[in-house]
Formats: C-alpha cells, sequence, structure tokens
C-alpha cells in the first residue's frame, strides 16, 4: 500500500505519531514520479530540491497545532503562476517563463498551509482541449491504460493523483477541464462555483468561466483542499465575499430526503450505455440511501456546447493577445522587423487549437458578427442559467454523467475538434451557469476505464455536493480501486 | 459662392491625478525613470487581474458632474482590443456602451456671445505606454503612464469656428482643474485635445465627410490646425474634389496640418464586457456624496465677484482664469487685502512676473498674507506705490515679511507734514522761476517740484502730501 492510499486524516495522524515524516512523503512522492512518470508523464517541471528542503524544514518545526494539509505533497497545473518555478501553461510561447515573479493567491494560501509543492503538471496549451493531447510538451496517459488520453485540459493532474504520484493536485475547469480528466482517470474533481476561489495567478483562458479547483482520490480530501484556498481575495474583483462553511460538516449529515434532479438531456442518445447504466446504478444507490430522484429538462443545455465556444473563445482571443514575445515569454528568433516579430513569435508560439480558438473569438467579437455570436450566446447564457435556477427551486442537486464516454485512445479524436466540443456537452452548462460541480468516479467500463458521475449543486452550496458525493462514496468502493502501473504503489 | 458652415467636435483626454493607478497599485507619478511605477499588473503579466481603484471612479465623477452630465446609475468596463507594444494586455480597459457620464454641457463665451456646447460623453479608461522612437531601429518603451486614470470627454459636434474650438477647450480645462482632478497639462500630457472637422453648405442637413487631427500640442495649435483645416477643406470642395476620411498632424512650423493616413472603413476595436470586473452600480448616496465635494467652479465664482466683490467683469474673468489664482486672491481678501487693490496686483504684477519668469502661482515665494500685508503699508501710508514694486519684488522672489523688508531696505514714506513742509519750502525758495510758471499755468511746473522734493528725499516722500504741500505752500507766495 502507498502512503498516498491513506486519508488526510489518516496521513494527518502518523505524521503527529512521529510514524512518517514530512520527507517520507516527499520522497514518496519522487520516487513514485521515477518510477512510473516515465509512463504516466503528467509533470511539466519538478519542485524536487526546493520540496525536499522544505519538507526537512516543516519536519523541524511541525506542532500539534499544524493544519491538516501540513506536509502534503500537492502538484499544480501549470497555467497557475508560482513564483520562481517555471509556468508554461504547456505552451511553447511560455516555454522559458522560468522564473515567475509572483505567487498565486492560490499559491500563497496552500504555502500558509505548508503543502509541499512537488511541480508542475501537465495539461492542454492555455487549458484549451479535453486530453492533453494539445500540450505542446507531451501526452499525458491515464493511469489506467496508457494507451488512452487521461482527459484534459487538467491531465496531467487528474493523472498523477490516480497514478498516485502526488497525493493531491490543483486544476483549473473552465468548460470540465476538472472534472471531465478527474472522470476519465476515476478520482474526485470539484468545479467551485464561479468566484469562490481567486483567480488571481491563473493564466486566463476564459475569464467568466475559469475556476481553480482541486483534484484528490477521496471525497473528504477534496473538502480539505478546497476549504484551504477559497475566500475573497481582493486582487479578484470576481471573487465573491461570500461566508465560506465548514465543508467537513457536512459529512456528518446523510442523504435521507435528499432531492435529486436527473436532467433527461444529460441520459439521452450519444451518451455510451455503459455509462448510462452506471450513473442509473448510482441513482438506485442513492434510492437506497434515503434519496428520490426524478427526471427534468434542461431544456436550453443542447445550446450549451456552442454557447461556451463563443464566449470561451472570444474572451480567449483577448487573454492571449498579450503573448508577444516582447515583455517575458518566447520571442522568434528570425530577425525579423517589429511587426513581424510579433507575428513570427506567436506562430512559432501557439499552437494549433490555441490558434484555432483564436480566430474563432476574433470573429465572433468582429462588428458586425457580435450581435450574432457573443451577444447571443451571452443570452443563451441566461437561459441555461435559469433552467438550472427553476429545477433547484425544488431538487437540491442535479446528478448525471460527467462525460458521454469513458476516456477514448490517444489520437482517437485529436483530428476531430468538433467532436471533441460536444464531448463537453455536460459540463459547459456548469460553467456557463456559475455553478459548483463535482465528479466522482462511479464504476468501470467493460474494458476497466473509470465513469465519473457529476454532482452539481446551487451557488456557493458545496457543501451539499460533498454531502451527496460522501454518502455514495461511503455505500462504494469504487474510490479504492487503483491503477496497475507496475511499481510498488 | 457657396457659403460652408463648419463642424467641428473634440475628443478630450485628461489624466486624473489619483495617488495609484486605476487598476493596480502602482504610483501614478509624472516625470519617474523609465519603468520605475510598474508591477506585474501593469505589464500584463501571465495571471494578473485588474481591480477598480474607487478614488478614479470619484474623480470621473466629479468631472462628469462638473460639466453637467448625467451620471450613470449602472456602468462598466469594457475590453478595446488593439495590438501595439504600449498597450501591454494588447486591450485597453475602457468603457463602451455604459459610460460614467452622458448629456453634458459647458459654456463658452466668444465675442461677447454666450453658447452652450453639449457633451456626449464621459467614460473612464486606463492610459497606455509611452514609446520613444529611436533612430537605430530599436523603439523603446516606458509603462509609467500604463494604467494611469484617464477620462475621454466627447463634444457634441456643436462647433462652429476654431475660436469657439479654443474657447471650449479653455473653460474645459478651467472647470476640470477647479474640480481638482486633473492637473490639465497639455506639456505634461495630462490633458490631450483630437479634433474631428468637417464642412458643409449652408442648408445641408447632412454632415461633410470629416478629417481628424491629432498631434495637437497647445489650445492654439488646436486652433490653427482648425483654420487650416476648414480652409483646406473648402478649397478641395470649391475645386470639385472630395473630402477623404483621413487622419492629420498639424505641423507647428509649416502651420498647416498634413497626412498621416487615410481611413478606411472603422477600426473594429472588437469591444466586449471585461470579465475581470464586476458592474459598477453608483447609487445615489454615492453620487451625493462626490457631488457635495464639488468646489464653487469658476463661473458660479466670477459672478460672485461681480454681485459680491463688486469687482468688474474683466477682473473677474481674469481672477477666475485659474483656480489658482482665484484661491490666492480669495485668501489675500481674507487676510485683510483691499478687493480691487488685490485684484490690480495680481492682474498686474503678479500676472507680469509669472509670465516673465514663466512660472505659476505657487512657484511664488509670496504668501497671500504677505501680499495683504503689503497692501495695506500702501493704503496707510508706509510706502509708496512706488516702494511696494521693490517689496513686491523682494516678496515674490525671496518672501517673507512686507514689514520687515520695508525696515530693511529703509523703504519707510516721510509722511511727516512738518518735515516735508521744511524740506519743499527750501526747494520753492531755490525754484522762484517754477512757482511764476505754475501760477500761470504750466501744471508741469508742479510736476518738476514734485520730482525735486522726492530726490532731496531720496524717494521716500508720500507723494500725495507733497503735493498737497506745495501747492499749499505756493499759494501763501
Amino acid at each position: 500500500m502507498s502512503l498516498f492510499d491513506y486519508t488526510l486524516k489518516e496521513l494527518q495522524e502518523k505524521l503527529h505519531n512521529n510514524e512518517i515524516t514530512v520527507s517520507d512523503l516527499v520522497e514518496a512522492s519522487y520516487n513514485r514520479i521515477n518510477e512510473v512518470d516515465g509512463q504516466v508523464k503528467a509533470f511539466l517541471t519538478l519542485n524536487e530540491e526546493e520540496a525536499k528542503k522544505q519538507a526537512k524544514e516543516l519536519d523541524e518545526k511541525i506542532d500539534s497545532a499544524a493544519s491538516i494539509l501540513y506536509g502534503m505533497p500537492i502538484g499544480i497545473k501549470d497555467n497557475i503562476v508560482t513564483k520562481g518555478l517555471r509556468t508554461t501553461c504547456a505552451s511553447q510561447i511560455l516555454d522559458n517563463l522560468n522564473d515567475p515573479l509572483y505567487d498565486a493567491t492560490v499559491i500563497q494560501k496552500l504555502n500558509k498551509e505548508n503543502t509541499v509543492n512537488i511541480g508542475k503538471l501537465n495539461m492542454d496549451e492555455f487549458a484549451m482541449g479535453s486530453s492533453t493531447e494539445n500540450s505542446s510538451y507531451e501526452n499525458t496517459r491515464n493511469p489506467w491504460n496508457t494507451d488512452y488520453v487521461p482527459g484534459g485540459s487538467s491531465g496531467g493532474s487528474a493523472a498523477a493523483v490516480a497514478a498516485g504520484e502526488v497525493f493531491f493536485s490543483l486544476g483549473s475547469d473552465t468548460g470540465g477541464s476538472i472534472r471531465q480528466p478527474a472522470a476519465f482517470c476515476g478520482v474526485v474533481g470539484m468545479k467551485p462555483t464561479y468566484g469562490l476561489v481567486s483567480r488571481f495567478g491563473l493564466v486566463a483562458f476564459a475569464s467568466s468561466l475559469d475556476q481553480i479547483g482541486p483534484i484528490t482520490r477521496t471525497v473528504e480530501d477534496n473538502a480539505h483542499l478546497l476549504q484551504a484556498i477559497v475566500g475573497h481575495d481582493n486582487m479578484d474583483s470576481t471573487s465573491a465575499n461570500v461566508d465560506v462553511p465548514n465543508y467537513s460538516d457536512a459529512f456528518k449529515e446523510d442523504v435521507k430526503g435528499l432531492r435529486i434532479a436527473v436532467p433527461k438531456e444529460y441520459l439521452q442518445e450519444g451518451v455510451d450505455p455503459e455509462v448510462k447504466e452506471a450513473v442509473l446504478a448510482a441513482l438506485k444507490q442513492y434510492e437506497e440511501l434515503g434519496a428520490t430522484w426524478e427526471e427534468v429538462s434542461l431544456p436550453h443545455s443542447k445550446y450549451a456546447v456552442a454557447a461556451y465556444y463563443l464566449l470561451a473563445a472570444s474572451e480567449a482571443s483577448a487573454n492571449l493577445a498579450r503573448f508577444d514575445g516582447v515583455r517575458y515569454g518566447k520571442r522568434t528568433e528570425k530577425n525579423v522587423d517589429m511587426i513581424d516579430m510579433f507575428k513570427e513569435s506567436r506562430a512559432e508560439g501557439f499552437g494549433d487549437e490555441v490558434k484555432r480558438r483564436i480566430m474563432l473569438g476574433t470573429f465572433a467579437l468582429s462588428s458586425g458578427y457580435y450581435d450574432a455570436y457573443y451577444k447571443k450566446a451571452q443570452k443563451v447564457r441566461t437561459l441555461i442559467k435559469n433552467d438550472f435556477e427553476k429545477i433547484f427551486d425544488e431538487y437540491d442537486v442535479v446528478i448525471g454523467p460527467t462525460t458521454p464516454t469513458p476516456a477514448y485512445k490517444i489520437g482517437e479524436k485529436i483530428d476531430d475538434p468538433l467532436t471533441m466540443y460536444t464531448d463537453d456537452v455536460l459540463t459547459t452548462p456548469v460553467n456557463l451557469a456559475g455553478l459548483p460541480g463535482m465528479s466522482i468516479p462511479c464504476g468501470f467500463s467493460g474494458n476497466g476505464l473509470p465513469i465519473g458521475l457529476q454532482i452539481i449543486g446551487r451557488h456557493f452550496d458545496e457543501s451539499t455536493i460533498y454531502r451527496t458525493a460522501y454518502a455514495y462514496e461511503q455505500a462504494t468502493d469504487h474510490h479504492k480501486k487503483r491503477p496497475n502501473l507496475g511499481g510498488d504503489k | 459662392m457657396t457659403n460652408f458652415e463648419t463642424i467641428i467636435g473634440l475628443e478630450v483626454h485628461v489624466e486624473l491625478k489619483t495617488a495609484s493607478k486605476i487598476f493596480s497599485p502602482s504610483p501614478n507619478a509624472f516625470g519617474s525613470e523609465p519603468n520605475a511605477n510598474v508591477n506585474p499588473i501593469d505589464l500584463g503579466y501571465p495571471g494578473v487581474l485588474p481591480v477598480l481603484n474607487e478614488e478614479a471612479v470619484n474623480y470621473a465623477m466629479k468631472a462628469a458632474m462638473a460639466i453637467n452630465c448625467d451620471i450613470a446609475t449602472d456602468t462598466k468596463f469594457d475590453r478595446k482590443n488593439y495590438f501595439y507594444p504600449d498597450n501591454p494586455k494588447a486591450y485597453q480597459i475602457s468603457q463602451f456602451d455604459q459610460p460614467i457620464g452622458e448629456n453634458g454641457w459647458i459654456e463658452i463665451e466668444v465675442n461677447g456671445e454666450k453658447k452652450k456646447i453639449g457633451i456626449t460623453r464621459l467614460h473612464l479608461e486606463e492610459d497606455a505606454g509611452k514609446l520613444t522612437h529611436g533612430d537605430d531601429g530599436y523603439s523603446l518603451v516606458d509603462y509609467n503612464r500604463q494604467g494611469t486614470p484617464l477620462v475621454e470627454i466627447v463634444s457634441e459636434p456643436d462647433i462652429r469656428t476654431p475660436e469657439e474650438a479654443y474657447a471650449y477647450l479653455e473653460k474645459l480645462k478651467n472647470i476640470i482643474q477647479y474640480t481638482g482632478v486633473s492637473d490639465c497639462k497639455m506639456e505634461e500630457g495630462s490633458l490631450r485635445c483630437d479634433a474631428n472637422i468637417s464642412i458643409r453648405p449652408v442648408g445641408q442637413e447632412e454632415f461633410g465627410t470629416k478629417t481628424e487631427l491629432k498631434n495637437l500640442n497647445s489650445f492654439s495649435f488646436v486652433q490653427k490646425g482648425l483654420e487650416f483645416e476648414e480652409k483646406r477643406q473648402r478649397e478641395v470642395l470649391l475645386n470639385g474634389g472630395e473630402i477623404l476620411q483621413e487622419t492629420r498632424r498639424y505641423d507647428e512650423q509649416k502651420k498647416e496640418t498634413i497626412l498621416m493616413r487615410v481611413k478606411e472603413g472603422s477600426d473594429d476595436y472588437r469591444y466586449f464586457p471585461e470579465p475581470d470586473l464586476v458592474p459598477l452600480y453608483i447609487d445615489d448616496e454615492w453620487k451625493e456624496r462626490i457631488r457635495a465635494e464639488i468646489p464653487e467652479l469658476p463661473d458660479a465664482r466670477r459672478e460672485r465677484y461681480v454681485k459680491e466683490l463688486d469687482l468688474p467683469v474683466y477682473d473677474a474673468g481674469v481672477l477666475t482664469s485659474t483656480k489658482e489664482m482665484s484661491d490666492f486672491f480669495e485668501e489675500a481678501i481674507e487676510a485683510g487685502a483691499d478687493v480691487k487693490q488685490a485684484s490690480n496686483w495680481l492682474m498686474g504684477e503678479v500676472s507680469a512676473y509669472m509670465n516673465k519668469q514663466q512660472v505659476e502661482i505657487h512657484d511664488l515665494k509670496m504668501t497671500p498674507a504677505a501680499l495683504a500685508k503689503m497692501i495695506q503699508l500702501i493704503e496707510d501710508g508706509t510706502i509708496s506705490s512706488k516702494m511696494a514694486k521693490k517689496v513686491f519684488a523682494e516678496l515674490v522672489e525671496n518672501g517673507g515679511d512686507p514689514e520687515k523688508i520695508v525696515k530693511d531696505k529703509g523703504l519707510v514714506q516721510i509722511s511727516d507734514e512738518g518735515q516735508l513742509r521744511e524740506i519743499i519750502t527750501g526747494i520753492l525758495d531755490e525754484n522762484e522761476q517754477s512757482i511764476i510758471d505754475f501760477k500761470n499755468g504750466k501744471d508741469k511746473a508742479l510736476g518738476f517740484l514734485v520730482g525735486q522734493t522726492m530726490k532731496a528725499t531720496k524717494g521716500q516722500a508720500n507723494p500725495p502730501m507733497v503735493n498737497k504741500i506745495i501747492k499749499e505752500e505756493i499759494e501763501k507766495r
């Protein structure tokens, strides 16, 4: 059994009883990375020297008041800025951003909790993609079957946790980028309510949709990590000033009387029969636990993917315009004049998918097209929000699959961006509505790949999601299964 | 043979002098070392976010209120996309369809006629960095100015002559300066102006094609540029030509406008709502709080000077032309100076000195209280007006107490009647001829005698007394 098969609580007990040290945990992390990351390829940059030094310091100063996250090895998605530690967004244009000037707010918060940053995790370039195949560096592989994608864009974050390389990780979710890879990799991924976690230091893809969130092996650990990173931040105007509950309290309650809504659109054709079966089985489990479920409709969800790609690309086209190789990042080596220097740097620095979305967004915002695309998409966004609000008048959570299918093979869809976009049908409505959504493991496909169950809650009601997820997790043991990567797990 | 009507609209950018920038905590200061006032937010570093400086909103509201704008209750910021090295995010955070202020106006006066010029909008945005183009093929960029809060004030096309444009700019600057939100210094770039001008045959409803004048470095160049452009457009049309939508600059040496570029279609800035900032809700309480902070504006002040202080309209106009001058004046009369005397000194000696030295009131060493004191010394006869000029010269250069200056320089006036009568008697004794001349109606002779007395007293004799005593003594003879 690996150290990371324990829960956070168990590990903290071991730390305080001197059964293990922070150095042991950090050592375990790097050992595992050495063993399996050649196959998984979850990491882009390791922070080994610094992490080991920090571990020693933490071992010296540990006391009984240490927080529950004390000394825990964590991996960070590479679009979260880490002071002095290379941050590339998996893009060639930031290939040389080796010494970033500041720490993202979430990193500052984690530093206060004394987690240990093991390294930076692979992703689709600028978080654009659903398979991590758009990384300009390497393909991360699904630990359950390395021929398969880990999902994306937080593919590295999900794979590293699933492979036992880090205890937990941070990802970011703009249209499903935490939940979908969590589903593909059989781990727990939370996309918090928009505004709950500060975006300061998250390299923006689509500012009105991006949220940072935790990826863990268990629901309880997920709540602990989220607790550490939430809160109002005066560096982020969109960060909400709300009272944050103690998420652990959610685990004291059961789900008797919980009212579950299941959108019929989430189980329609296009959803793989195995996935549908697993979700229905989960709903049966909830019935046994005392919850009720009913079919509802999200009538506008069919427009979600189109609206999402217009809005996200529009914002991205502006957000990514700053990368010109002048103030930071990689500049073309060609000897050209100023305007061509910009053009060449961007042509060389961005990959195909990023270019595709910049062009799409630029087009959608152009005069003469703005009303038909951007503005209309904003209206759809409002309608989708209203759909959910109506449901939440009568139900506590919305449940469905996280993805229409389990993970697919590397290379299988990369030449078909439209199919990949439509696969986001179940996750993007949540971002458009600004709601919290989580994916937890709910079974496996016939060929042994994980299936994710998506639980969506009211704005700022992460607690109910945790309660719902925890009850299911305690009643099942999907989360206890581990991928077989060889080595000493 | 065709009569044309000129249509002018002005776009004025005014930098607000808040302590920090509009979206970052960097200092907002002019004249620092290049890139000294810059942090990752100003650089558009990956991952940074803008946070609105509320003071910038307050300042913009103040300016908008002072020019009679309606203040928006719901307002927001938008991204204006354009790619240029002075703009590190490649978009400028500005306001597109919900500006802070709309539907304002200011009143101008040209050749004794008053006219209201409408103001379409005032919106808040961030300034860009500054480029310096070297001759080695490299361009340098200084981001100190990046993120300086800026308001753009767009006039209605109500201006009909270059002279009106000049008056509009003077008035606008005057009002904004009074609110204290900006220095409005064109030479430091804290006030900048672009002008749109078109002409149309009198009676035609439709506007003609307009040209835009940029790089206008002073109000008088705005006027001159417009005058040239008005004439140029007329000549083009009269010769059967066509006005193209162009951007032109004014060449100060050649005194003409020069084509920079022809505009094809309109620029597409792909505006969309800034997702990093939340919409701004300005409630009545906030508006009223700011309204209460707006000081008395120049028009009101001018009127008060005429009505309550009995100053001539001309004086009131000159004194209120800058808030600094006007405040100085008020402090001087507060300290006891005679109103008309204070006005005369400020419009006369003080203004002449400032013009000559190219300085402003705050550069003077003289305080308003010192000016008041000096005026009192003249009035109570301690010094003559002539002596006062010496005292003034000392005061503006080095400051100090007028009474002390008078003593130190031995400038005290001889107002002792007995002493003066004795000196004058002696002078009259030596100038019999002048007495005869005076009695024969030659007024010049009196001047000569006064001059002799002043000479004898080294200029310290009290002139009105000298006049009086000479006349009395001549009468006696």
